[in-house]
């Protein structure tokens, strides 16, 4: 079994406060906790975008932030960037550009993308010098932490530990497979 | 399978083994000498696992929020001294890593954290009161990165007595 191993409950089910795509009472939920310098999160996000379009209406999928930044510099900044993109109702469009350019995500590429995007580029620049995002970073980080998140990415199935990698195979019959009520199986 | 039965980790009640450990080339530490504050005995199989983001990489991330209970965590593999010293240069580690080098695996056999076949630490997890008793144990399938949500919570239990 790959996903074999202990499945921790998420502890902050996904809330207003979250970047969601899909309609709140979905019967499906998948949430990402990702870092935008890891590779591995890289190659998971064409496949979380096939796995959106495939379940539609059924699917809601929030994104929140784990950026490992010891051995990620620039990942803690492109997360706050993502967030001063949602403040101007861009966060999926920077969400996208940041994944597609991960190897450039020093400060100066992520104002070029506010630009790519039409945002109010002094502004965004204004709000990153300040950390205006910084702490709701780290809420991302404690949530994840106190979810069990192991590294990146880390995805929860109906708010379980999802174990068996990022695969669009496995994470789709895991999304099949429908949520087990809190009692364990007998 | 990977399932490795739990009931060979020492267990909570227990008093934590004393030990005296290289931290680098020439440099030791003594388990007894951290008492008056939580520690976290983290044992791994090996440096150099080959992903990011991996267990070790999680909880050097995270130190600050194991400073917030005046917590020192150790990390414990059967690497030696020399080993541990460029694993932590190069993945940019800043937490404490101890050799169970010489002779091999003895610290971890004592903690029940070794895996004699191969010749290597257990994934297994250990808090330590500010009295040096094992308060909660982990021991994790070898595979599985076990995060840092138990251990979070052991300390936060600690600090509510």
């Amino acid at each position: 079994m790959i996903n074999s191993g202990p499945t921790p409950p998420l502890t902050m089910p996904l809330g207003t406060r979250d970047h969601v795509l899909g309609p709140p009472d979905a019967r499906l939920v998948l949430v990402e906790y990702g870092d935008y310098q890891c590779p591995h999160c890289r190659r998971a996000h064409p496949i979380v975008r096939q796995i959106v379009a495939r379940f539609g209406d059924q699917l809601k999928f929030g994104f929140r932030h784990f950026p490992l930044s010891k051995i990620h510099p620039q990942a803690r900044l492109a997360a706050q960037a993502a967030e001063a993109a949602a403040a101007q109702e861009k966060f999926w469009q920077m969400h996208d550009l940041l994944f597609r350019h991960q190897d450039e995500l020093e400060l100066d590429h992520l104002a070029q993308y506010a630009a790519v995007l039409e945002l109010d580029v002094p502004r965004f620049r204004d709000e990153l010098n300040a950390g205006l995002y910084a702490r709701r970073v780290q809420e991302d980080v404690v949530s994840g932490l106190r979810s069990g998140v192991n590294g990146t990415p880390t995805f929860y199935v109906h708010n379980k530990r999802f174990n068996g990698g990022y695969e669009l195979d496995a994470l789709v019959n895991a999304l099949d497979t429908p949520p087990t009520p809190d009692t364990p199986p007998t | 399978m990977e399932n490795v039965s739990s009931s060979s980790i020492l267990s909570p009640g227990t008093v934590a083994p004393d030990f005296c450990l290289a931290t680098e080339p020439g440099k030791l530490l003594r388990l007894s000498d951290l008492r008056g504050q939580p520690v976290v005995l983290v044992f791994y199989p090996a440096d150099w696992s080959p992903v990011c983001g991996d267990q070790l990489s999680l909880y050097n991330e995270i130190l600050p929020e194991f400073e917030r209970f005046n917590a020192h965590l150790l990390g414990i593999s059967v690497d030696g001294p020399f080993c541990h010293a460029a694993y932590r240069q190069h993945r940019n580690l800043d937490l404490t890593l101890l050799s169970d080098f010489e002779p091999k695996g003895a610290v971890s056999r004592q903690y029940g954290a070794y895996d004699s076949k191969n010749g290597i630490s257990q994934r297994a997890i250990f808090v330590l009161d500010d009295k040096g008793i094992i308060r909660w144990s982990y021991l994790s399938p070898i595979s599985i990165n076990p995060g840092a949500d138990g251990i979070l919570a052991a300390l936060e239990e600690l600090q509510r007595e």
